[in-house]
């Protein structure tokens, strides 16, 4: 595949203005008395999907929280090391944290739509952002719906209540959701862990459609997934990279004994 | 469960539904017993109803749907309505709802979102407490300190300050004793209770609700406004209907501030009445049969506010409820 494409901006010098490009240099994270990631270096590249992988508890969705800065909000929390996105230090002091979780956009993995209609759930992020005129509105409802591919399925029924939908169409529409901001960045934390292989299997072709577009860092238990999906991975284990690399050679020839141990499933 | 496998050892007896039937002797008599007052509440409801209309029906036939819309009220020549009871019931208590629901949401949102943990048990404890201080005691603090107040300070600040008294709802002389004053205590009393409800169900919002709009780029305050406070909405609005029965049939503390005249004034200046008040200031002294039927009926017609407010205000929460899910 394209995975060993060279990014457009290669490793020349220190912020590289690089739109969704994810960089994480000596990151350090601690809940309390206790640290969750150890000194995490990883480059994630623009336009690819990453996943990372590794047993429950091992700091994958902290991380991924802290590529928005959503850890920001628990407290008692705190980090050493950098992380840049497109080339920002996302942790300097004056960092606008409303703006990078708008370029920043996150999915869970239990899907969360607003209670209210299918059309102002995905209208959300750009009436927060601005006033939208009615039109542009419906514009950027409709494309961020046809990239999740629920255009078709929602169309007559913009204004029913977002819950009225299924697991996986509620889970597709908070990716419309985070797609209306117009993001450079998706982070998705086990976006199919609690939806059917059908459901799963759109989400996953979704995926393949949008990394032309941005950058995707996916969280997932589901070693096939990672597999089908991703074009990158990295094995977290307690707290710490062990190893990332291209997603064939991960699964094919692991350079690590605990990577290969984990793939084979012989713990975790 | 219906279903469940029985241990092999020990068959099951013959007939045996959990619910219905065999079982042992304590098991009946406890069936019994529950039941017995689960039927005696409605029973008892309607005994009360039957009551109340029995004893005001020689007044209710004698007035018609005039006692319910006539302002004459003297004992002596046998004149009775309830007018201005009825006005006066309804918007002290509507007015004390405006006051109130506000700033009950207010404290609310302050304790769940931004009140320091080790800050939010003591807090909500105090606000809390508002709720058991007696009526009669909210009635004499509201004589000694808060009729004062409005009649030296709040009230010209409306009238002159403001300009209010162009408009026929802040019009006339400032005794103190009115319908605002009426309101304002009850405000103070029903906020206790709107506010321990809305606190609650604000910090049952799920995480996810709030994660959602903090990763859309929304600011802790345009998450509480959009994903917290509308998530909550049902559970808010049945606070604001628990603080409304309550100010419906609250009757010391009112009866000592409303200044008690069968009168109806647009101006919340002016002194009012309410049926619970009434009914405690006369039935003591009540002068004759007709006299004692009247506040019966005042009775009745409480009830029967009481009662459509609740209606209204249930189907307004489940019309709510189901607009969010459907
Ligand atoms: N809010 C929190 N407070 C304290 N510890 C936490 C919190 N969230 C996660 N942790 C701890 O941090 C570690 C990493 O958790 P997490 O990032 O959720 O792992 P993963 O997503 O890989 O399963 C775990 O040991 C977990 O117990
Ligand atoms: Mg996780």
């Amino acid at each position: 595949m394209t995975a060993t494409r060279p990014d457009r901006a290669t490793p020349t010098g220190e912020a590289r203005e690089v739109p969704g490009l994810v960089e994480s240099r000596g990151f350090n994270f601690w809940y309390g008395p206790k640290q969750a990631l150890k000194e995490i270096s990883l480059t994630i590249r623009p336009r690819s999907v990453t996943a990372l992988i590794g047993p429950s508890g091992c700091g994958k969705s902290t991380f991924l929280r802290s590529l928005n800065r959503l850890n920001d909000i628990i407290p008692e929390t705190r980090h050493t090391g950098s992380i840049r996105v497109g080339g920002e230090d996302i942790y300097a002091p004056r960092v606008d944290v409303v703006n990078l979780r708008q370029r920043v956009g996150m999915v869970f993995q239990r899907w969360n739509p607003f209670p209210r209609s299918i059309f102002d759930n995905v209208a959300y992020g750009p009436r927060l952002n601005g006033r939208p005129s009615r039109a542009d509105l419906d514009a950027i409802v409709e494309s961020a719906l046809r990239r999740t591919a629920l255009w078709d399925e929602v169309k007559d029924r913009l204004r029913q209540s977002a819950l009225s939908l299924s697991g996986g169409q509620q889970q597709r529409l908070c990716i419309a959701r985070a797609l209306a901001n117009r993001p450079e960045v998706l982070l998705l934390d086990e976006p199919c862990s609690a939806l059917d292989p059908i459901a799963t299997q759109k989400i996953e072709e979704l995926l393949f459609q949008l990394k032309s577009e941005l950058t995707i860092v996916i969280v997932t238990h589901n070693l096939q997934q990672a597999a089908r999906v991703s074009d990158e991975t990295a094995f977290f284990f307690l707290g710490e990279v062990i190893e990332h690399d291209v997603t064939a050679r991960i699964f094919t020839s692991p350079k690590v004994g605990r990577t290969e141990d984990y793939i084979t499933g012989r713990f975790g | 469960m219906a279903g469940a496998p029985a241990p092999a050892e020990q068959p099951a007896p013959p007939d045996d539904s959990p619910t219905l039937g065999g079982g042992s002797v304590g098991d009946r008599v406890y069936r019994t017993l529950t039941t017995a007052f689960a039927v005696a509440i409605p029973v008892l409801l309607a005994f009360i109803t039957f009551e109340v209309v029995a004893a005001a029906w020689p007044a209710l036939r004698r007035f018609g749907f005039g006692f319910l819309t006539s302002s004459a009220w003297d004992p002596q020549r046998e004149l009775f309505g309830a007018a201005p009871m009825i006005y006066g019931t309804v918007v002290s208590s509507v007015l004390a709802l405006i006051l109130a629901a506000p700033l009950a949401l207010g404290v609310a949102i302050f304790l769940s979102e931004f009140c320091p943990r080790w800050l939010r048990q003591p807090l909500s404890f105090l606000v809390d407490l508002l709720a058991a201080i007696p009526s009669v005691v909210y009635g004499l603090w509201g004589m000694f300190f808060l009729l004062p107040i409005l009649r030296e300070k709040v009230m010209p600040f409306l009238a002159t300050t403001l300009g209010l008294a162009r408009t026929p709802f802040f019009s006339g002389p400032a005794y103190g004793n009115s319908m605002l004053a009426a309101a304002v205590i009850l405000a103070i009393m029903i906020l206790p209770y709107i506010s321990a409800v809305s606190r609650e169900v604000l910090m049952a919002v799920p995480r996810s609700q709030r994660e959602a709009a903090l990763a859309m780029g929304a600011t802790r305050w345009e998450m509480i406004r959009d994903a917290v406070v509308p998530y909550a909405r049902t559970g808010i609005l049945g606070g604001v209907i628990l603080g409304l029965g309550r100010a419906l049939g609250e009757t010391m503390a009112v009866t000592m501030l409303i200044g008690n005249r069968h009168e109806i004034s647009p101006s919340l200046f002016a002194p009012g009445y309410t049926l619970a008040s009434v009914i405690a200031n006369e039935f003591a002294e009540a002068t004759n049969e007709l006299h004692t039927s009247a506040l019966m009926a005042c009775g009745a017609v409480l009830l029967v506010v009481t009662l459509v407010v609740n209606g209204i205000a249930r189907w307004l929460v489940w019309s709510v409820a189901r607009e969010q899910k459907a």
